[in-house]
C-alpha cells in the first residue's frame, strides 16, 4: 500500500496543479505531496526490510531491496528539490505565470522516476524510462530561451534515439525468456530465477542493445554530450534531479540487466563494463580541468560518478556491488546538494562563469559555506560518504584481482578531485573586484540546503542500521545471483 | 492443404518483410519531408500487415491487437499530430539538407542491411521458425537504417521520423521474437511513442518560434571552450 502511495502521490499532485483555482498554490501542493510520498517511501522501505520483498500488484508492481533503495532516493531528492524550487523559481524564472505548468510537469517527472524502480514487468520498465526522458526534456526547455531549447533538443535527440534500440533489446530479452520456457511472468525476479537456462547469445545481444540504448540517458561517454548542455541551461532544481536521479534511473536498469546476465554462466560482460566505465571516468576527469561554467563542472562530475558505478558493477563481486550501491546513494544525495549550492551562487551573482566568481566567502558566507561543503563531498574528501564508497570500490577491486583497473580508477579519481577543488578554490577565496549588490536569499532554498546536507554530513561518519541493511539487500540483488 | 495455407502465409510475410526494407530505402532516398512521412506511413502499414498475417495464421490475439495498435498509432494518430501541431511550411515541399548525398546514402543503407543480416545470423540459425528468418534481420536492418537517417539528416522533423522508423524496425522484429507480449505492454509502448512525437513536436514548434529554424546544424551555441589557467 505504502509502495503505491509513494508512486501515485506525485501523479495526484500533477493533476491538482492543473486545476485553475489551485494553480496559485502549485508549489505548496507539490511540496506537501512529495513530502507525503517520501514518508510513504520510508514506510515501504521498512516493509521491504522486514520481508525482503514487497508485492503490491503481483507481477506488475513489486519492490526488492534495490528497488526500495532507488525509490527512497527518488523520493528524498525530489522532495528536497521541490522545496528548493519555491524560492529559486520565484526569484529566477522568466515566465512566472507559467509556474503552475512547471510544477505540474515536475510532478509528472517525479512520478516517472518513482515508477521505474517498482515496475516488475520488464517491458514496462522501458516505457517508464522513456517517460522520464520526455518529461525531463520539457523541463529543460522550460525557459524557452534559445540556449534552453538547444539544450533540450540535443538531449531529446541523443536520448530518444536510444529508445528504439533499447526496445529491440527488451524484445530480445523477452525472446530469451520465452525460449527458456520456464518462468511464470517476465518480471525481474522471474528472470533471475531462470537466468541460467536462457540462451547466452540472446542475453548478450539484449544486454548490448539495452546498454547502447540507455547508456546515453545515463550520461556514459561518449554519449554524454547532452548532459553539460542540459545542466547549464535547465532551471537549477531540475539540474539537481537530472544529475541526482535522471541519470541514475537508466543506470539502475542497466545494472539490473547486468545482474540477470551474471546468473547465466556463459555470458560474461563484467570486463566490458569496467572498460566502458573507466572511459567515462577518464573523459570526465580531464574535462573537469578545463570547464568554465560551474554548472557544467558538476555535470561532468556526474559523468565521472556514473562511470565509477559502472566500473564497480563490472567487478562483479558482492563487495564491489555493495560499493556500487553505496556510490549510487551517496552520489544522488551529494550531487543534488551541489546543484542547490550552484543555484545559490547563481542567485547571488547572476553568472555561471567560474572565472567571474571570486571571493564568494566574503560576499555571502552561507553560499560559500554550502559550496565548500558540497565540493569537498562530491570530490570525495573524508569524512564525506563518497570517500567511503569510493574506498570500498577500490578495495573490492583489489580483492577481486582487477589491479590495473583499480590503479587507473584511483588515478582518475585523484585527477577529478584536484580539478574540482582547484576550480572551487578560485570561486571561494581571492577578492572580488566589482562591488556586487547583495541579494537577500529566499528562505526555501536555504531550508533545502540544510535538509539536503543532513544525509551528506551524517552518512560519512555513521551509517544507520536500516540504511546499511537496505544497501546489503540491494547489493545482493546486484551481485548475489 | 493446411500446409499449403501456411506456406502461402509465410510467403506473404516474407513479401511484407521485403516491402518494409524497401520503404526504409525509400525514406533514405527521398528529399521532401512530406515524402519521408509518406514512406513512414507505408512502412507502418506493412509492419501491421505482417502482424495480421502471423496473428491470423497462429490464432494469436496479441499479434492481431499489435497490428491494430500499429495502425491506430503510426498510420492515423502520429501523422495527424504532426500535421496539427506543426506549421505547414515546416514539412510541405521542403527539401532536406543531407550531410551525405543520396546515391551514397543508398549504398550505405544497403551495407547496413547486409550488416544486419550478419549481426543476427547466429541467432536466426538457432530456430527453424520461418517468421524469425524473415522478420528479425529485416527488423534489425530497419533499426540501423533509421539510425543512419537520423544521423545524416539535419532537420527536426526528418530526425523524428528517423526515430519512428527505428521503432518500426524494433516492432517488426518483435512480431517474430515476442509475439505473445501482453497487450497492455504493447499499448503502453504505443502511447509512449505518441508522447515522444507530441513532446518533440512541441519542442520543434518552440524552436521555430524562438530561433527561426529547425536545422540542427545551426544550433551550436553550447559547446565546451577550454579554460585558460593563469
Amino acid at each position: 500500500m505504502a509502495l503505491i502511495a509513494a508512486v501515485s502521490l506525485p501523479l495526484l499532485a500533477a493533476l491538482l496543479c492543473w486545476f485553475r483555482p489551485l494553480r496559485s498554490i502549485a508549489w505548496a501542493i507539490t511540496v506537501v505531496c512529495l513530502a507525503l510520498s517520501f514518508g510513504s517511501a520510508v514506510v515501504a522501505v521498512g516493509e521491504v526490510l522486514s520481508t525482503g520483498h514487497v508485492v503490491a500488484v503481483p507481477g506488475w508492481i513489486e519492490a526488492d531491496g534495490l528497488s526500495a533503495l532507488v525509490l527512497l532516493l527518488v523520493a528524498f531528492v525530489c522532495a528536497v528539490a521541490a522545496i528548493f524550487a519555491g524560492g529559486y523559481m520565484g526569484h529566477e524564472a522568466r515566465s512566472k505565470e507559467r509556474l503552475w505548468w512547471f510544477y505540474s510537469n515536475y510532478n509528472l517527472f517525479v512520478f516517472s522516476l518513482a515508477v521505474v524502480p517498482v515496475l516488475a514487468r520488464v517491458n514496462l520498465v522501458w516505457v517508464g524510462v522513456e517517460l522520464v526522458t520526455l518529461f525531463a526534456t520539457l523541463l529543460v526547455g522550460f525557459e524557452s530561451t534559445p540556449g534552453a531549447l538547444e539544450a533540450a533538443w540535443k538531449m531529446a535527440i541523443l536520448t530518444i534515439m536510444g529508445a528504439p534500440i533499447a526496445l529491440f533489446g527488451f524484445l530480445t530479452l523477452y525472446w530469451a525468456f520465452r525460449t527458456s520456457g520456464g518462468g511464470t511472468a517476465e518480471t525481474w525476479q522471474g528472470l533471475y530465477a531462470i537466468a541460467s537456462t536462457m540462451p547466452p547469445n540472446l542475453l548478450k545481444l539484449s544486454f548490448l542493445l539495452v546498454f547502447v540504448g540507455f547508456g546515453a540517458k545515463a550520461g556514459l561517454a561518449p554519449m554524454h554530450t547532452w548532459l553539460p548542455d542540459a545542466h547549464s541551461q535547465a532551471p537549477t532544481p531540475i539540474c539537481a534531479v537530472l544529475s541526482g536521479m535522471k541519470t541514475t534511473i537508466p543506470l539502475y536498469v542497466i545494472l539490473r540487466m547486468l545482474s540477470v546476465i551474471l546468473g547465466s554462466p556463459d555470458a560474461k560482460m563484467g570486463q566490458w563494463m569496467v572498460v566502458i566505465g573507466l572511459i567515462s571516468v577518464a573523459i570526465a576527469a580531464f574535462l573537469l580541468l578545463q570547464v568554465r561554467d560551474y554548472k557544467r563542472m558538476f555535470a561532468y562530475s556526474t559523468v565521472e560518478h556514473m562511470g565509477i558505478i559502472l566500473t564497480a558493477a563490472g567487478f562483479t563481486t558482492h563487495a564491489a556491488a555493495y560499493g556500487a550501491v553505496a556510490q549510487m546513494l551517496n552520489h544522488s544525495i551529494t550531487k543534488s546538494l551541489c546543484f542547490y549550492a550552484a543555484g545559490l551562487v547563481l542567485m547571488t551573482l547572476g553568472t555561471r562563469e567560474i572565472s567571474q566568481v571570486r571571493g564568494l566567502f566574503r560576499i555571502s558566507p552561507f553560499t560559500g559555506g554550502a559550496l565548500l561543503l558540497c565540493s569537498l563531498a562530491i570530490a570525495g574528501a573524508p569524512p564525506f560518504p563518497i570517500f567511503l564508497s569510493e574506498f570500498s570500490i577500490l578495495s573490492a577491486g583489489l580483492r577481486s584481482g582487477h589491479y590495473v583497473a583499480v590503479v587507473i580508477l584511483a588515478t582518475l579519481i585523484v585527477i577529478a578531485f584536484v580539478a574540482i577543488l582547484l576550480q572551487v578554490n578560485g570561486m571561494l577565496f581571492g577578492h572580488s573586484e566589482s562591488t556586487i549588490q547583495k541579494v537577500p536569499l529566499p528562505l526555501s532554498p536555504r531550508i533545502a540546503i540544510l535538509l539536503g546536507a543532513i544525509p551528506v554530513c551524517v552518512l560519512g561518519i555513521y551509517i544507520p542500521g536500516p540504511i546499511h541493511s537496505l544497501m546489503e539487500l540491494a547489493a545482493q540483488q546486484l551481485g548475489g545471483h | 492443404m493446411v500446409n499449403g495455407h501456411a506456406e502461402l502465409i509465410y510467403g506473404l510475410n516474407a513479401l511484407t518483410a521485403g516491402l518494409v526494407l524497401l520503404a526504409a530505402f525509400g525514406m533514405v532516398t527521398t528529399r521532401q519531408v512530406q515524402g519521408v512521412l509518406r514512406f513512414l506511413i507505408v512502412q507502418s502499414l506493412f509492419v501491421a500487415a505482417s502482424a495480421f498475417l502471423i496473428g491470423f495464421n497462429r490464432g494469436s490475439i496479441d499479434l492481431l491487437a499489435l497490428g491494430c495498435i500499429m495502425i491506430a498509432s503510426k498510420v492515423i494518430t502520429i501523422p495527424w499530430v504532426l500535421r496539427r501541431m506543426l506549421p505547414g511550411d515546416l514539412y510541405e515541399r521542403r527539401e532536406i539538407d543531407q550531410v551525405i548525398n543520396i546515391p551514397f546514402s543508398l549504398l550505405l543503407a544497403l551495407l547496413l542491411a547486409i550488416a544486419a543480416e550478419f549481426l543476427v545470423g547466429p541467432l536466426v540459425a538457432t530456430t527453424p521458425d520461418p517468421v524469425v528468418h524473415a522478420n528479425l534481420p529485416i527488423g534489425m536492418a530497419g533499426l540501423l537504417i533509421g539510425a543512419y537517417s537520423l544521423i545524416a539528416r539535419r532537420e527536426a522533423i526528418p530526425q523524428l521520423i528517423g526515430i519512428l522508423a527505428m521503432e518500426n524496425g524494433a516492432f517488426f522484429a518483435g512480431i517474430a521474437i515476442a509475439p505473445d507480449l501482453p497487450v497492455i505492454a504493447e499499448l503502453a509502448i504505443a502511447i509512449d511513442v505518441i508522447l515522444i512525437v507530441v513532446v518533440v513536436g512541441v519542442l520543434t514548434r518552440n524552436i521555430t518560434e524562438t530561433v527561426g529554424t529547425t536545422e540542427a546544424a545551426t544550433m551550436s551555441e553550447l559547446r565546451e571552450e577550454p579554460r585558460r589557467w593563469h
